[in-house]
């Protein structure tokens, strides 16, 4: 086995190594949050690609689209490759990252996020999707996947009185990088676009180049608490509560644990609750209020979204130190089902303002649902392998991310095939979402410690 | 040098440091939050 000694590197790149980011006796903890931020404001960008997708399509044509320029459908492949790859990516690092700290982490994100942009101008340049795919879908994803939970277990470390908090604070930023990108993305493409060129390549130039630099900043600051180093003042609880332990439980061991299960079924269906909504929001609204909502207005909303979004990931991470983790995810499912099952009554009496506050609600606590999972690993498996477990749950949201958009999409269509009306085709995917929270709320409801036998030995755990 | 005053510097050196690092990711947020929230009033309208 590797150990974190044994994992420092050298050389020139000394500097990232472990050993190096332990912090010196009156460092602020308030300072890794804002590390953890310059990470996750930028990866958040994935949320905003879809600006890129109409200048893409026009690449050749400049105007309009000739034969040869590439299809909409082929570039949505862009994103769902970088999601599927954040997954895998969050999967089979998430115990390297454990063994060399957030910096280098960090630093490789760094590479992998802006080198995706680098290369996909490439891609770009010589009119080639493959260089694209693999640029920011391959590359662009492992730096996603690494660079959300590389600050997830140090924030846990630096904040044992409110790791809820903390770490809902960095993946605050997760959801806020979106709202950054996207009119910066268009301000720019707007800067370089000239008779014969749409300005995206040189677009992907610049933004790579920003969101490394932006990114070196985080690892630069980073660092991590000294050996037993606690807050001052702060007291461990000494009769801890029935669903936090002070155990450790290794990753491997985890995977074994009926709560890891439990764990991902309750991430998975929270998300693809609000997932498939996020992806319709535009089109749902102008259905359901034909007249009242226009297109520039469904803009404004998908905005709104986006911000109740990116707060719901502080306000309910916050929250969850307060109220426990269960009872957050508790008040998720069933707030959520109301709410789910309001939404068709709102197009009945034709209420916008209803149907917004609805779904303000319910994308805060997806977002919610993204933040409060690091501290309920924590609370469940110790700090010890909290990183790489979190790695492994995120396949959770990648499964999601296909399920949530794919049961909107279709149960749609197939109700306007069958002769609904466009503003009533949502009803029926409404009630389904408020099942799916149902079930989600049965396995929320059945967590439990882990048993004991799945516990690392103190020795183990120093190693 | 006194131990309260080294604690002084410290404090001092971290608070600037604390200004510099929430300005640099706060700055960016703001005026995303900002771009949003325009955006979003066309809803009401």
């Amino acid at each position: 086995m590797t150990t974190a000694a044994q994992a420092d590197s050298g050389g020139i790149l000394h500097w990232l190594d472990r050993s190096h980011t332990v912090a010196k006796p009156g460092f602020s903890r308030w300072l890794v949050p804002p590390a953890a931020l310059c990470v996750h404001l930028c990866i958040g960008q994935v949320y905003a690609f879809s600006v890129f997708n109409l200048p893409m399509t026009r690449l050749i044509g400049i105007t309009e689209s000739a034969p040869d320029d590439w299809k909409l459908t082929e570039l949505g492949w862009i994103f769902s490759i970088a999601i599927v790859f954040l997954g895998l990516s969050a999967a089979f690092t998430g115990t390297w990252l454990d063994r060399v700290g957030p910096r280098k982490a960090m630093f490789t994100a760094a590479l992998c996020f802006g080198g995706g942009f680098l290369i996909s101008a490439l891609g770009i340049h010589l009119h080639q999707l493959w260089i694209v795919y693999l640029g920011y879908g391959v590359l662009g994803g492992c730096g996603l996947g690494l660079g959300y939970i590389s600050p997830v277990k140090t924030l846990i470390t630096w904040f044992p009185d409110r790791p809820g908090m903390a770490t809902g604070m960095a993946i605050m930023g997760f959801g806020g990088g979106a709202m950054i990108a996207s009119p910066l993305s268009v301000w720019l493409m707007q800067q370089f676009a000239t008779s014969s060129h749409v300005g995206v390549m040189e677009t992907f130039i610049v933004l790579g180049l920003v969101y490394i630099f932006f990114m070196m900043v985080g690892a630069v600051i980073v660092r991590v608490p000294a050996k037993g180093w606690a807050p001052e003042g702060y007291v461990a609880p000494a009769q801890p509560k029935k669903l936090v332990t002070q155990a450790h439980v290794h990753v491997d061991q985890a995977l074994k644990t009926p709560q890891f299960y439990l764990l991902w079924g309750v991430l998975c269906l929270n998300v693809t609750a609000g997932i498939g909504v996020l992806g319709q929001a535009s089109a749902m609204s102008q259905e359901m209020f034909p007249g009242q909502i226009t297109a520039a207005a469904a803009a404004g909303f998908v905005g709104l979204l986006s911000l109740f979004n990116m707060l719901g990931r502080f306000f309910w991470a916050s929250t969850s130190d307060f109220i426990g983790r269960r009872n957050t995810y508790m008040i998720f499912f069933a707030l959520g089902m109301i709410l789910y099952a309001i939404v068709p009554w709102t197009g009945q009496i034709d209420s916008v303002v209803l149907f917004v506050a609805c779904y303000a609600v319910i994308l805060s606590m997806y977002g919610g649902g993204f933040a409060t999972i690091p501290a309920y690993l924590k609370d469940i498996f110790g700090t010890r392998y909290v990183g790489a477990i979190h790695g492994r749950l995120l396949t959770a949201w990648s499964a999601a991310g296909v399920f949530g958009p794919v049961l909107v999409n279709y149960i749609r269509q197939y109700q306007i095939d069958n002769g609904v009306p466009k503003a009533d085709a949502y009803s029926v995917t409404m009630y389904i979402m408020a099942g799916l929270l149902l079930v989600g709320f049965a396995l929320n409801w059945l967590m439990s410690p882990v048993h004991e036998r799945h516990h690392m030995k103190p020795e183990d755990v120093d190693a | 040098m006194t131990e309260s005053k080294h604690h002084e510097d410290v404090s001092a050196a971290n608070t600037i440091k604390l200004v510099f690092a929430w300005s640099f990711v706060g700055i960016p947020l703001i005026w995303g939050v900002y771009n949003t929230l325009t955006q979003a009033a066309l809803l009401f309208k």
